[in-house]
C-alpha cells in the first residue's frame, strides 16, 4: 500500500498535520508527505516521528492555490492507493479537484480508520448521524476531520526532499490576510468554552474569556449571539456555523436547540451550565450545572486556576 | 453577467434524522425538504443582489428527480430567472458536479455559485469538483463577494483567519455566512415563479465514485451527572480524573 499525505507548509506544523500522517501510517504501507510552501525542511523532518517515510516539498508553489496544488499532487499520484488531506479550508478545495482529475472517490469528513468492509465512517446530517462510505475507484482520497484520531509518535525523523516544480501562474491574487493574533483556531481546538443568550449582553463575555484563557481553550458562541452581533460570526458553532469536535465543550447559557447540538455533538465531553434545569442541552451533556452563570463561571475559573497551579 | 447557482434539497433543520431499509437509506417519512440553507441564503441571495445592482441573469440548477421541483420553484420565487433540472438521482457529489460542469461548459456563465456544503452530507465537495470540470479558479468558503467589472474581490475562510483575494471571471465560488442576508419570498414572487422556465435535461454521467453503505445514529448519552453549583472543584476533579480531558 502506498499512501500520500498533503500538508500545507504555509501554516504552523501542528496537530492537524500529525493527525493525517498518523492516519496514513495506520492504513498500512508507506507514507509519503507532499508539501508546499515555505516551511523549513528541519521542521518537516519531524513528520517522520508520526510515520512518514519521506517528505517531498515543492518550493515552486508558494501560496494556497488549489489549482496548482491539485495539479502537482496529481503528477505525483501514480501508484498511490490513498491520498489523505486534513478536512480544512485547503483540503476542502484541493481534494475535490483531485477527485475529478484522478477519477478517485473522495471520502470527505472521515472520522475513523476504514472498517473491515473498506467503508469509512463520516459525519453526515451536520453531526446528527454517521454514514459509512465506500469508494469504487482504485485510488481513494480521504479528508480527515480534525480531532478524529490521536497523533502517535511511532518513529524517527525522516528525509526531506526539496524540489522546485513550476505549476504555472496562480489565477488567484491574495490581497491581504486577516488573522486574529494568538487566538486558537476553533476547528482545531481541543477545549472550547461557548456561551449564548443566557449571558444577556456582549459586555459579559469577559468571564467566558477568562475561563477560556485559564483552560487554554478557544471561545465560541451560539447562532443568536452571532446574529445580533455580540460575537463575531466565525465563533458561531452549530449546523449553519462551524462544526467542532473538541475533547471538552463547555456550554454556558445555551439552551441546546437541535441546530446547535448538530455542530457540537461530536465533542467527547460536554459540560452544560444553565439556570433552566429543563434546558434540552442537559440531555446531551455529560456533566451539568444548574445555576446562574454569573456565579458559576467565576467559581469554575477559580477552581481551574487552583487545579492548574497544583498540577 | 450570467450567474449559475447550484441548489440542492436538504431536510428542514429541525428534522429528526432516522434511517430505513436496514439503515441503508435516509427515512424521508414526515421530512419537510427545504433549499439547502447555504445554497439559498448565501449563494442565491448574493446572485440576486448582484442582479439588482449591476444586472445579471440568474439560473438555478439542480441534479434531482421531479420531486425536487418544489424547492426549485421556491428559489424562483425568491427571484431566480430560470431553472434547469438534470433528471437524475444525485448519487454522489462527483455525479452532481460532472452533470453541472457538462451543462455549464458551453453556456458562458461568468460566475458559478454553490453553498459551502449541504447540511445533509456536509461534503463541501461540489464547488471544487465543478471548478476542476470547468478548468476554472475556485474560491471556497467565501463570506464576501464584490464584483468590479471583470474582477471579483472576495473574502474567504482560511485556518484561523480570513484571506482577501482577487480573481478574474469566470470563477466558481462556494458561499458561507456573511455573504448575504436571508430573504423570504413574497406573494408576487411566488406567483411569478409558476410561469418561469424550468428546463428538464437528460443526464450525461452514469458512474458514481462513492456510495453510502450504511448509516448510524450517534449513541445516546448516558444521563447527565449534575454537579452542585457551589462545588466547582468537584467538576474540575471529574474532568481531570473521570473524563480525562484536562
Amino acid at each position: 500500500m502506498r499512501n500520500l499525505v498533503y500538508i500545507n507548509g504555509n501554516g504552523h506544523l501542528g496537530k492537524a498535520a500529525f493527525e493525517v500522517v498518523t492516519y496514513a501510517k495506520k492504513l498500512g504501507g508507506t507514507v509519503t508527505v507532499l508539501a508546499t510552501g515555505k516551511m523549513s525542511a528541519d521542521l518537516l523532518a519531524n513528520l517522520g516521528t508520526y510515520g512518514a517515510n519521506e517528505v517531498v516539498i515543492n518550493r515552486g508553489i508558494t501560496g494556497n492555490d488549489d489549482q496548482q496544488i491539485a495539479a502537482w499532487i496529481a503528477s505525483q499520484a501514480a501508484g498511490a492507493d490513498n491520498i489523505i488531506f486534513s478536512n480544512d479550508f485547503n483540503g476542502k478545495a484541493i481534494a475535490p479537484r483531485l477527485s475529478v482529475r484522478l477519477k478517485a472517490g473522495l471520502i470527505a469528513g472521515a472520522v475513523a480508520l476504514p472498517e473491515a468492509d473498506g467503508s469509512i465512517k463520516v459525519n453526515v446530517f451536520s453531526g446528527k448521524a454517521f454514514g459509512f462510505v465506500k469508494a469504487h475507484s482504485t485510488q481513494r482520497i480521504i479528508s480527515l476531520l480534525p480531532n478524529s484520531i490521536a497523533p502517535e509518535e511511532l518513529g524517527a525523523s525522516c528525509a526531506v526532499n526539496e524540489v522546485t516544480e513550476d505549476m504555472g501562474a496562480s489565477t488567484v491574487r491574495v490581497l491581504s490576510v486577516k488573522k486574529p493574533e494568538g487566538a486558537i483556531p476553533l476547528p482545531e481546538a481541543e477545549l472550547v468554552v461557548s456561551a449564548g443568550r443566557g449571558l444577556k449582553g456582549p459586555e459579559h463575555w469577559g468571564m467566558i474569556e477568562s475561563l477560556a484563557s485559564s483552560l487554554g481553550a478557544a471561545t465560541a458562541c451560539s447562532r443568536p449571539v452571532a446574529d445580533i452581533g455580540w460575537r463575531p460570526h466565525h465563533e458561531h458553532v452549530g449546523q449553519t456555523g462551524v462544526a467542532i469536535r473538541p475533547n471538552l465543550y463547555i456550554a454556558v447559557g445555551i439552551s441546546g436547540a437541535i441546530q446547535h447540538l448538530a455542530g457540537v455533538n461530536g465533542s467527547k465531553v460536554i459540560v452544560v451550565v444553565n439556570t433552566d434545569a429543563e434546558a434540552p442541552f442537559f440531555k446531551a451533556a455529560d456533566y451539568g450545572v444548574v445555576g446562574d452563570a454569573f456565579e458559576v463561571i467565576p467559581k469554575l475559573t477559580e477552581a481551574i486556576n487552583k487545579f492548574k497551579a497544583a498540577n | 453577467m450570467k450567474i449559475l447557482v447550484c441548489i440542492s434539497k436538504a431536510p428542514d433543520t429541525t428534522s429528526k434524522i432516522a434511517f430505513t431499509n436496514n439503515n441503508s437509506a435516509f427515512d424521508e417519512n414526515g421530512v419537510q425538504y427545504i433549499v439547502n440553507p447555504y445554497d439559498e441564503w448565501y449563494a442565491l441571495v448574493r446572485a440576486l443582489e448582484i442582479k439588482e445592482t449591476s444586472g445579471a441573469d440568474v439560473t438555478i440548477i439542480t441534479v434531482g428527480t421531479a420531486a425536487d421541483e418544489a424547492i426549485m420553484r421556491k428559489a424562483l420565487a425568491i427571484g431566480a430567472d430560470e431553472a434547469v433540472r438534470i433528471d437524475a438521482e444525485p448519487m454522489d457529489a462527483y455525479v452532481v458536479a460532472a452533470e453541472i460542469a457538462n451543462y455549464a461548459k458551453n453556456q458562458g456563465f461568468d460566475l458559478v455559485l454553490t453553498g459551502k456544503e449541504t447540511i445533509n452530507f456536509n461534503g463541501a465537495q461540489l464547488g471544487g469538483m465543478i471548478a476542476e470540470g470547468l478548468n476554472s479558479p475556485y474560491i471556497s468558503i467565501a463570506s464576501k463577494l464584490d464584483v468590479n467589472g471583470n474582477m471579483l474581490t472576495l473574502e474567504r475562510e482560511i485556518t484561523g483567519g480570513v484571506e482577501v483575494v482577487e480573481v478574474s471571471l469566470p470563477v466558481v465560488v462556494s458561499c458561507a455566512k456573511g455573504m448575504a442576508e436571508q430573504r423570504i419570498p413574497n406573494m408576487r414572487g411566488i406567483m411569478a415563479a409558476r410561469t418561469k422556465p424550468l428546463q428538464v435535461l437528460a443526464p450525461t454521467v452514469s458512474e458514481a465514485l462513492t456510495s453510502y453503505v450504511t448509516f448510524a445514529s450517534p449513541q445516546a448519552k448516558s444521563s447527565v451527572k449534575l454537579i452542585d453549583p457551589n462545588n466547582m472543584d468537584e467538576l474540575v476533579s471529574l474532568l481531570h480524573n473521570e473524563a480525562k480531558v484536562i
